[in-house]
């Protein structure tokens, strides 16, 4: 595979470093070389959060992605800030619900999922991240073609590993989000 | 089996599995998710977690467990190392190990809270008052983190002196895969030195930094220095990368290293031919693999997160053989393969 350089980007409460993990732990299962960095401030909720992960065949040099091949935009003020840094031909990935300008460039890919309103409608209040990661799994990780590093099977597992044992119960909403990310 | 664990976690327990069972701590971002991580697993194999009033007093405790033989260990970042310098001095004084964990974040002062390596004077020239050295050890991964500290606790034990794991916000807070040593596999030294308690069955140890015979002292630290010697000789630890043939040698350690390796590789792309020494001991510093890398390079690119720190080092090392440039971000600020890059193209 190529190295992909995922940046998650939105509020802190979104779910961003989540989303990142369920990545690492996919490529984990996969054999792949992989970071996960996120980038942290002095708040827990409320400010703005990003998560760089990395996944390679090869040793992770800088584990801060500044150039993300695939950038996952969860809110306006991160789509503003890294749209432009996102390399030539890679793929945008917009929470088009929170969002509502388009992507002006024409050298990516961009794919506008209303993520936080689909996961009101169909009762995954709060898995609005989950839902861009089934997209993301589905036209990227699991896609043929370059960046190709796992199946659903290993997302499935990725999935089970990121939610504790006392949160058991969430893994069907997790699944479901999921699914519907992937039907987008 | 692999698992994924942030850097900080994986300090931790990688110590406790290096058979440290005593930890003293007090919170500071970005490490309190080691001291987090010691307050819930020191209980399960029978240990000692402590959040003690400050950091003064949690080096002292680390002294205090350290002078009984026990393995112990600290953990803070700049600010709170700089407390725990005058306790760091006296272990020093009083030939006792210890392994001390800096996850540097931006200073000076209060700083900000993001990655630096504005601490390699300090951990390598002056974490304390007085005439002395520890090892200083810059782990690059989450694995060298695990690997680098049951070294650090045997390297401490060998010499006896303190050790210091100098990392950063970054490594401290990324997660990567780790393969972590047995429980139960660490293999303690002997200490017959150790104020232990031996029921009046030799003669009493005595644990002391205090000497008020500047003729004792100063043997005293002529013999600590000797012994230094010898850690200069046998203990220099640095990856060599694609230095065989370079015409540009980058230097970096910890996580700049991570930014400089990503920007050799691009070098080389570009039919620049880049290479890196990465040194693995601050102190000892690797002048050994500086000056083969020096024999045939012909300009050095030191790369920092600080304004500097360590380029007179690498200056020293190669006695100046070749012209030693610098590249550096501070304050939290990480410099990126693209800009470094640049300063490759600018030097070579």
């Amino acid at each position: 595979m190529k190295n992909l350089n995922i940046l998650f980007a939105g509020f802190g409460g979104q779910g961003v470093l989540f989303a990142g993990k369920v990545v690492a732990y996919a490529a984990l299962i996969a054999n792949k070389q992989l970071s996960w960095l996120p980038s942290y401030g002095p708040e827990m909720r409320g400010g703005t959060a990003n998560c760089s992960v990395c996944v390679s065949d090869e040793a992770i040099g800088s584990p801060l992605v500044t150039n993300p091949n695939v950038f996952v935009a969860m809110n306006l003020p991160s789509f503003d800030k890294f749209i432009n840094a996102v390399e030539p031909g890679g793929v945008v990935i917009v929470d088009s619900s929170l969002i509502d300008k388009k992507v002006e460039r024409d050298d990516v890919t961009v794919y506008y999922v209303p993520s936080t309103a689909l996961a009101d409608e169909n009762g995954v209040n709060g898995l609005s991240n989950m839902i861009l990661i089934g997209k993301l799994f589905k036209e990227v990780c699991m896609a043929d073609g370059d960046y190709k590093f796992c199946d659903g099977d290993i997302l499935d597992q990725a999935v089970q590993k990121c939610i504790p044992a006392r949160k058991a119960q969430m893994l069907d909403f997790n699944r479901k989000a999921i699914q519907i990310g992937q039907d987008q | 089996m692999k698992v994924l664990m942030k850097g900080n976690e994986a300090l931790a327990e990688a110590a406790i599995r290096a058979g440290c069972h005593h930890f003293f701590g007090y919170p500071i971002t970005p490490q309190t998710e080691l001291a987090a991580y010691m307050s819930k697993r020191m209980p399960k194999v029978g240990g000692t977690y402590l959040q003690a009033e400050s950091e003064i007093a949690a080096i002292n405790m680390v002294l205090g467990a350290s002078a009984a033989g026990i393995r112990a260990m600290t953990s803070s970042s700049s600010p709170g190392i700089s407390l725990k310098g005058e306790g760091i001095s006296y272990m020093a004084g009083s030939d006792l190990p210890a392994v001390i964990i800096n996850v540097q974040r931006g200073g000076p002062g209060l700083g900000g809270i993001q990655p630096s390596q504005a601490d390699y004077w300090q951990a390598t020239k002056a974490t304390g008052h007085g005439d002395f050295q520890i090892l200083v050890f810059a782990p690059s991964t989450v694995q060298e983190m695990v690997d680098l500290i049951s070294h650090a606790f045997d390297t401490a034990d060998k010499y006896r002196m303190p050790a210091m794991i100098l990392a950063d916000g970054m490594l401290g807070q990324m997660m990567e895969p780790v393969e972590l040593p047995e429980e139960g596999s660490a293999q303690l030294p002997e200490k017959p030195w150790a104020a232990s308690g031996h029921g009046g069955k030799r003669a009493h140890n005595i644990i002391n930094s205090l000497y008020l015979t500047p003729e004792k002292l100063e043997e005293l630290v002529k013999e600590r220095f000797a012994r230094y010697e010898k850690v200069k000789a046998n203990e220099q630890m640095a990856e060599e990368y694609l230095t065989e043939d370079a015409d540009i040698v980058l230097v970096a350690y910890g996580a700049s290293s991570r930014v400089a390796r990503s920007a050799v590789n691009k070098a080389r792309e570009k039919g620049i031919k880049a290479g890196l020494v990465r040194p693995i001991t601050l102190w000892p510093f690797p002048t050994q693999a500086l000056q083969r890398a020096a024999s045939h390079a012909k300009n050095f690119l030191v790369v920092e997160m600080s304004m500097g720190q360590m380029v007179d080092d690498v200056k020293l090392a190669i006695d100046c053989k070749v012209p030693v440039h610098f590249y550096g971000r501070t304050g939290g600020m990480i410099p990126t393969p693209a800009e470094v890059l640049e300063q490759i193209g600018k030097a070579n």
